[in-house]
């Protein structure tokens, strides 16, 4: 990890599109022919089977966002487009995390009670982790796993709704 | 047709009727011969091309000519690769078009089957929308979406891909129930194009007018697009501005009007090219500040405002900021920027009659130039355009190719009507003037069609004469020929030392006019001015097969002004003649 640079600006975009075949292909083709980089990027039907709910995550330094959410809103299968200010979204991510036990079970464990994690699976020397939260505590996690020795991680990109008035 | 489909392939030829098509462009294979049998019960005419590529840019042609949808139906595989450049041409042009591919059967997909190809994943970035039909129930609604999409909002290329066993008839998988296309709803969710503009915008945007005193009209091709020719005129002559026409809107707001100053941008005039860089607000409308425009992006225009007009709204802001933008059809907004600035009165103007003489003192000292051959010399390409534009009517519709001769035709050539000039701009395809000549032609067979073609593009696409002599298309073919791609070359000559590489095609091979006659056409060679004028007019007079001239044309001969790749269009190169008379200019 690059420890000099500052952090990136991550801005969130939701679109609902038209759930059918090669829609995902049209959004992703879109960003790699305009030169556009995704950052994460989650992809599910909604509530109505019609349609699906993409949440992308771009760089805002690297990337021009009007632009990248007009041409999007341009693809005829994206229905609605939405940005999403971080200070009024709901964010949150779910990582699944291996990591590595050896003679340190019960450092590992005050840290699985301390963020909440579930352990899903134990092996001789390892452990699978799930935890689902801000993706910035997601980093938090991983990186107080890191010393124990990561086996495998998956993370699945980030997925965010607006807040709640009130 | 008579009775009602009762399977896809005859369904898909109806559906193409009940849209108004009239002529169709294309070749049959294997995976669309389903769909070529209903063909010869139904009234549209099809044309049968010599390469899909042909078929793509007479369907290009046809709608630029006419205003409707340019129609291509080609097989799978190959041919769909074949159409991909005209596609990605009408994509850049903004040309409303419909392609039908022919698909491997469903169950074939995705196996690497005999001429099979993912047709929509290759189209996905050069069409506006593409579709793979799986139920041949849909294809009534499916072939109404794709025009409604080609044709509303910014216009563009649609490519409807059918697989085999749904427009088979001996497939029982073939089998629909025929509705009339728009007796159902379309399943478009996501595409609401915008027309109207903002009114509140609008009136900004003309006041900002009234106010500036250096204001120039840049217009684009979304003017023609939007058929706004006619209350663009009242708006310039209503402001008494000035007004330049890209090459995609040559034809727009007609050249011999005198408030217009022509072409803009790297060949463009000198007086096009500094009104701009020296106005204080540029109205654009249905332009999009494409960089053969702009030159060096952050030296363009530096005190202009910008008032930018556009159907679509991802062109807003995209390369330039706007102080106002407007998203809307260019029809509706001039519409209502006559009625905002009648409603200002004509007492709100700026007094621009000083930006009035400035700009007619440079079209005065930099009028478009060039140096007559001295006897013996080859033609000069300038002189040959001049001879063309006045031994024809100025309705004749006027084709190009890409290179020198493309940029000698907008410069010389007297755009006096709209939809009378057609050419590859965004692209840049090379062989595009003789088929889009074609579709042209067929689309309006009572008007006088000449393509303008270099021998490098001619080279690329000429075997459509075949299917002009065949079809009954004629055309008249004026050659530049030079024996160099002619626009590289002039780059290796003023960039690159005048080290040649890879430019000279041949002073011997092809011989153009056996060429012509061997593909039925008439053909000419012209080699020394006082032929120039009775070859045109021999040409003139048949009309019963394509003619091809070839004018045997100077190679030194290079396209001035010229402002330099990088350099800002504050850097214009004028006709070496005129050179001394930009000495000292800051």
């Amino acid at each position: 990890m690059n420890q000099t640079s500052t952090a990136p600006v991550w801005q969130t975009i939701v679109a609902t599109v038209e759930n059918k075949p090669g829609v995902l292909a049209r959004v992703a083709g879109l960003f790699s022919r305009r030169g556009f980089n995704i950052h994460s990027l989650a992809v599910a039907p909604t509530d109505d089977e019609r349609f699906s709910r993409i949440t992308f995550t771009v760089d805002v330094e690297g990337t021009p966002l009007d632009q990248v959410v007009k041409q999007l809103d341009k693809l005829v299968n994206v229905v609605d487009i939405q940005q999403l200010d971080p200070s009024e979204s709901i964010e949150r991510e779910l990582i699944l995390i291996a990591v590595e036990v050896g003679d340190r079970r019960k450092e590992l464990m005050e840290i699985v009670d301390d963020h909440r994690a579930q352990v899903l699976s134990e092996g001789d020397d390892t452990i699978m982790l799930s935890w689902s939260a801000r993706p910035a505590r997601l980093d938090e996690l991983e990186e107080r796993l890191r010393p124990f020795g990561i086996v495998e991680l998956q993370r699945t990109g980030r997925v965010a709704l607006p807040s709640l008035d009130g | 047709m008579s009775n009602n489909p009762s399977n896809g392939g005859e369904a898909l030829v109806k559906a193409l009727e009940f849209e108004g098509v009239e002529v169709m462009f294309g070749l049959p294979g294997g995976a669309i011969l389903p769909v070529y049998d209903p063909i010869i019960e139904s009234s549209i005419r099809h044309v049968l091309v010599r390469h899909e590529q042909g078929a793509g840019h007479m369907a290009e042609g046809y709608a630029h000519a006419t205003g409707k949808p340019g129609v291509c139906m080609v097989t799978s595989g190959p041919a769909a690769t074949n159409v991909v450049t005209p596609l990605a041409d009408a994509m850049l042009d903004s040309v409303p078009m419909v392609c039908i591919t022919g698909q491997v059967p469903l169950a074939a997909i995705g196996t690497d089957a005999f001429q099979e190809c993912d047709t929509t994943g290759i189209t996905m970035a050069v069409t506006k929308h593409n579709f793979l039909v799986t139920d041949p129930q849909d294809i009534p609604r499916i072939i109404h979406e794709a025009f409604h999409i080609a044709t509303t909002g910014r216009p563009g290329p649609v490519l409807v891909d059918i697989p085999k066993d749904i427009v088979d008839p001996v497939n029982p998988r073939s089998a629909m129930t025929w509705y009339e296309p728009d007796s159902v709803p379309m399943e478009l969710p996501g595409y609401h194009p915008v027309t109207e503009g903002d009114p509140a915008r609008i009136a900004e945007a003309a006041e900002l007018i009234a106010q500036a005193e250096r204001p120039v009209l840049y217009v684009g091709g979304g003017v023609l697009k939007a058929r706004a020719a006619e209350p663009l005129l009242e708006l310039a002559e209503l402001l008494q501005i000035p007004v330049v026409t890209t090459l995609m809107a040559r034809g727009a707001f007609p050249d011999r009007h005198e408030l217009c100053l022509g072409m803009p941008g790297m060949h463009g005039n000198y007086t096009a090219v500094t009104a701009m860089q020296q106005s204080d607000l540029l109205v654009s409308l249905g332009a999009r500040f494409d960089d053969r425009v702009t030159g060096k992006l952050d030296g363009f225009a530096p005190t202009a405002k910008i008032i930018h007009v556009d159907i679509d709204p991802a062109e807003l802001g995209k390369v330039r900021q706007y102080n106002v933008g407007i998203q809307g059809d260019c029809k509706l907004v001039i519409e209502g920027l006559i009625e905002s600035t009648k409603a200002l009165g004509a007492s709100a103007q700026a007094d621009r009659s000083e930006w009035r003489s400035t700009v007619s003192g440079w079209q005065e000292k930099f009028p478009l130039v060039y140096e007559q051959s001295a006897p013996g010399d080859k033609l000069k390409p300038q002189f040959v355009m001049e001879q063309l534009r006045d031994g024809n009517p100025s309705d004749t519709i006027l084709c190009s190719g890409v290179g020198q001769h493309q940029m000698h035709a907008s410069q010389f050539w007297k755009f006096d009507h709209p939809y009378t000039w057609i050419n590859s701009g965004g692209l840049g395809t090379m062989g595009f003037s003789i088929p889009a000549a074609i579709g042209a032609k067929a689309g309006m067979p009572d008007r006088r069609v000449w393509a303008v073609d270099g021998d490098g593009n001619f080279q690329m696409t000429a075997q459509e004469l075949v299917t002009a002599t065949v079809e009954d298309i004629p055309i008249k073919v004026a050659l530049f020929n030079n024996s160099y791609l002619g626009m590289v070359r002039q780059w290796q000559e003023m960039f690159y030392d005048e080290r040649f590489s890879e430019v000279h095609l041949s002073d011997h091979v092809p011989d153009y006019v056996k060429w012509a006659e061997s593909m039925g056409a008439v053909g000419i060679r012209v080699e020394s001015p006082e032929e120039v004028a009775p070859a045109i007019a021999k040409a003139n007079e048949i009309n019963d097969r394509s003619v091809v001239v070839e004018f045997v044309t100077d190679a030194r001969e290079n396209v001035f002004p010229m402002v330099p790749a990088g350099a800002t269009n504050s850097e214009v190169v004028v006709d070496p003649s005129q050179q001394h008379l930009l000495d000292g200019r800051d």
